[in-house]
């Protein structure tokens, strides 16, 4: 079986897993006050120092969280909450955010009454930022918070987060960014980036899922989603994850203690895929930044052919992929970043995500090259019903 | 694969037979979520999520295809058009010809597959003729009674030799959590059952008389004709009772002047049947010939000579129909008591007529 969906899930690391089960295996609350607490609570702090340290972050920035998701709502409609007030209520996106931030972004407009700003992008799926200086020179003083992403998870562009979060600091506007694709595939460095919030995600990197982490500036007030025993800066209150937390700690810094020379070998296999499956199949459309994106990430679109067809007849060769972001009943609907870029609707629903990993070899393309053209054939006599 | 017991028993039963068998579960809407959630629908997430259950047990992949678009125009659309036009459609029979065995089977075909499978209980012979279940309470073989020979030889039935209260037990000893789930019996896509209240929602209300239609005196009133269908006798809200203390039936409706007509019983007897363009799934006959013809899903089963001219059908029945309304599927049968009736041809009822006492022809007793 050849996966190249990595950008779902990508296998724990065998230094994260020997991690987790370590510690799992270890008793203790790291809340208690007593030694078995105390051995906890030590490994929660190393692994948030390790944490700080591979991300260019300090260690009170680290908050813990259940997942990528989590930690972009508490981003979002934690610092909205903090710093909205009757004259300043406008919320910032853009039009290829993850479900976690846009649907967040939504219900602050739908539910909270927030005014919603969403930023274009063009046709490789940058974001556009004479759009955001514009829009931040009408209604600067008006804006909560303002989110855009590192890296896309469909189409794997990089976006111009420093170049961004520079401009809104003019207007002293907090930056918050979702770096779930990112961190540990391209250099992320929190610091530098000048954003105010970073969200990561562990099982995207290695770690285990059900982990994750809000990187959130001192400075920066983010009004908690959950209310409890007031753990992680009372920002997140919830029993820690221990054994969680280390694997996460462990994956964090193998990735970007890893990432360049990874990120060279994984943009080879990438590279070579790209150009024997536009040998394959001419017609084939890639989409996205040829040049600024995700060393992993191949995205493309089969004219005539229903992504989700090829789907089906890759995962029944023994390929697996991506069409673009499930939805909860299963249902494909377009891509909502490739109608961003521009492309139309049939061409949006006929493309696949390519994504590989730490375990991604040479076997995986060649099978995915064996596959795709008999699969394209089918597809398109099938045709867009 | 619904999500109900009898498609996940047919697929367990086609991988049994050797098959390279993969599960499909059909979104019918965009909004899932809008579907009825108490009573069974075919398109909640909760039978979406039974389906895929279904085929984790089985041990075959599964995959949600969505054919909301095409359902929503070639089903429900025509359901709309059907009551708005007078005529009773039925949208099961509707989905056979556009759906299940169409825009599925022609994109399975496309991808590779030989034949779709389902649930239905109706029976393939070896001459490739479609006949009935030997379960005669669950025999579905009238709302595929519409499918052409190509459609019928890329389909495959394999719960027609078996009775329900068996295909139930299977189902259980296969270790299938939908062995006790009830059947589904309302329309799918009309969520609390309200069939009426869905119709007028569409179509709109509008004030019409219900006339008897002998006198023509005026006996009520209703707010929408498309709510109604020939041989209906409950709901008609009249308050002034028959001359003769029996009830009332809707004999007639016609939409142009939103005019319901009502009588009594005798008046719904029809003798002839008109229907359009047959579809033959046996070889096509020229001259009249005898069968028996169904004119509802599990309706009665009347012996009728049967005439193929003017581009239709004419069914002279032998002993007479009451209720018959149009947009309903007259499915021809050739009676065989052994490996069961077989489906000979099909098509939709235009128009059906009686004979009065007198033997003179009475008016339609369905308007074309």
């Amino acid at each position: 079986m050849a996966y190249l969906d990595h950008a779902a899930t990508t296998p724990m690391l065998p230094q994260a897993l020997d991690a987790y089960v370590r510690t799992a295996r270890a008793l203790g609350n790291a809340s208690s006050l007593h030694g078995s607490g105390r051995t906890a609570r030590r490994t929660v702090e190393e692994a948030r120092e390790r944490i700080a340290e591979a991300l260019g972050a300090k260690p009170g920035e680290v908050i813990f969280t259940g997942s990528g998701t989590e930690a972009d709502n508490l981003a979002v409609k934690g610092i909205h909450w903090s710093r909205r007030t009757p004259e300043r209520n406008r919320v910032v996106t853009t039009a290829i955010e993850h479900h976690a931030v846009a649907d967040a972004v939504a219900w602050l407009g739908d539910h909270e009454r927030a005014d919603v700003s969403e930023l274009p992008v063009d046709k490789l799926g940058r974001v556009d930022t004479a759009a955001l200086a514009e829009l931040l020179a009408e209604h600067g003083p008006r804006i909560t918070v303002l989110t855009c992403m590192w890296a896309n998870n469909e189409v794997g562009t990089l976006q111009p987060i420093a170049e961004i979060a520079e401009i809104a600091a003019a207007h002293g506007i907090p930056v918050h960014t979702d770096a779930i694709q990112a961190v540990g595939h391209v250099p992320v460095d929190f610091a530098a980036s000048g954003a105010a919030g970073l969200a990561l995600s562990g099982h995207k990197l290695g770690g285990p899922t059900g982990t994750g982490a809000l990187i959130l500036r001192r400075d920066v007030k983010a009004v908690p989603l959950l209310h409890g025993g007031g753990q992680e800066r009372e920002i997140r209150s919830g029993t820690l994850d221990v054994p969680g937390i280390a694997a996460l700690a462990e994956a964090v810094g193998h990735a970007v203690r890893t990432q360049e020379v990874e990120s060279q070998r994984l943009a080879l296999l990438r590279d070579d895929l790209v150009a024997r499956i536009r040998a394959a199949v001419p017609e084939a459309v890639y989409n996205g930044d040829p040049e600024s994106r995700l060393p992993g990430n191949a995205h493309f679109s089969f004219p005539g052919c229903e992504g989700d067809a090829l789907l089906m007849l890759l995962d029944a060769a023994g390929v697996e992929c991506a069409t673009g972001s499930a939805c909860s009943a299963g249902i494909a609907q377009p891509s909502h970043v490739l109608l961003a870029m521009g492309t139309d609707a049939d061409d949006a629903r006929s493309s696949l995500r390519f994504t590989l990993g730490w375990p991604t070899t040479k076997a995986d393309v060649d099978a995915l090259v064996a596959a795709l053209p008999e699969a394209v054939r089918r597809a398109k006599t099938a045709g867009l019903s | 694969m619904s999500g109900g017991v009898d498609s996940a028993v047919a697929a367990a039963r086609a991988v049994e037979a050797g098959h390279d068998v993969t599960g499909v579960h059909l979104a019918l809407s965009k909004n899932p979520q809008t579907y009825r959630t108490g009573a069974r629908g075919c398109c909640t997430i909760e039978d979406s999520r039974d389906a895929r259950r279904a085929a984790d047990v089985i041990g075959i992949p599964f995959y949600i295809w969505d054919m909301a678009e095409r359902f929503h125009e070639d089903v429900v659309e025509d359901f709309y058009a059907e009551y708005a036009a007078g005529r009773t459609p039925n949208p099961c029979l509707r989905c056979n010809e556009k759906i299940k065995f169409a825009a599925v089977l022609d994109r399975a075909m496309a991808l590779g597959f030989d034949a779709v499978v389902t649930g239905h209980y109706a029976r393939k012979g070896d001459d490739g003729l479609l006949r009935r279940a030997v379960d005669p309470g669950k025999d579905q073989s009238y709302v595929l009674g519409v499918l052409t020979p190509a459609q019928l030889a890329g389909s495959m039935f394999p719960l027609g030799d078996t009775p329900k209260d068996q295909v139930r037990v299977e189902a259980e000893t296969r270790g299938l959590a939908v062995a006790k789930k009830p059947d589904s019996h309302d329309i799918c896509f009309i969520a609390d059952g309200d069939t009426s209240g869905f119709l007028k929602n569409k179509l709109g209300t509008k004030e019409g008389e219900i006339v008897d239609a002998a006198s023509g005196e005026v006996l009520g009133s209703h707010d929408g004709s498309h709510q109604f269908t020939i041989g209906q006798r409950h709901g008609l809200g009249l308050k002034v009772p028959a001359a003769d203390g029996k009830p009332r039936y809707v004999l007639s409706i016609t939409p142009v002047d939103n005019r319901v007509e009502v009588g009594p019983r005798e008046a719904l007897r029809v003798d002839r049947i008109r229907t359009g363009a047959p579809v033959w799934l046996a070889d096509e006959r020229t001259g009249p010939f005898e069968a028996e013809v169904q004119l509802r899903a599990h309706g009665e089963v009347y012996p009728a000579t049967v005439t193929p001219e003017d581009g239709g059908l004419t069914a002279q029945l032998h002993k007479p129909a009451f209720g018959v309304a149009a947009g309903q599927a007259l499915v021809v049968y050739d009676p065989d008591a052994a490996q069961g009736d077989a489906v000979l041809a099909s098509g939709t009822i235009d128009a059906a007529h009686g004979l009065t006492a007198a033997g003179a022809e009475s008016g339609e007793a369905a308007r074309a």
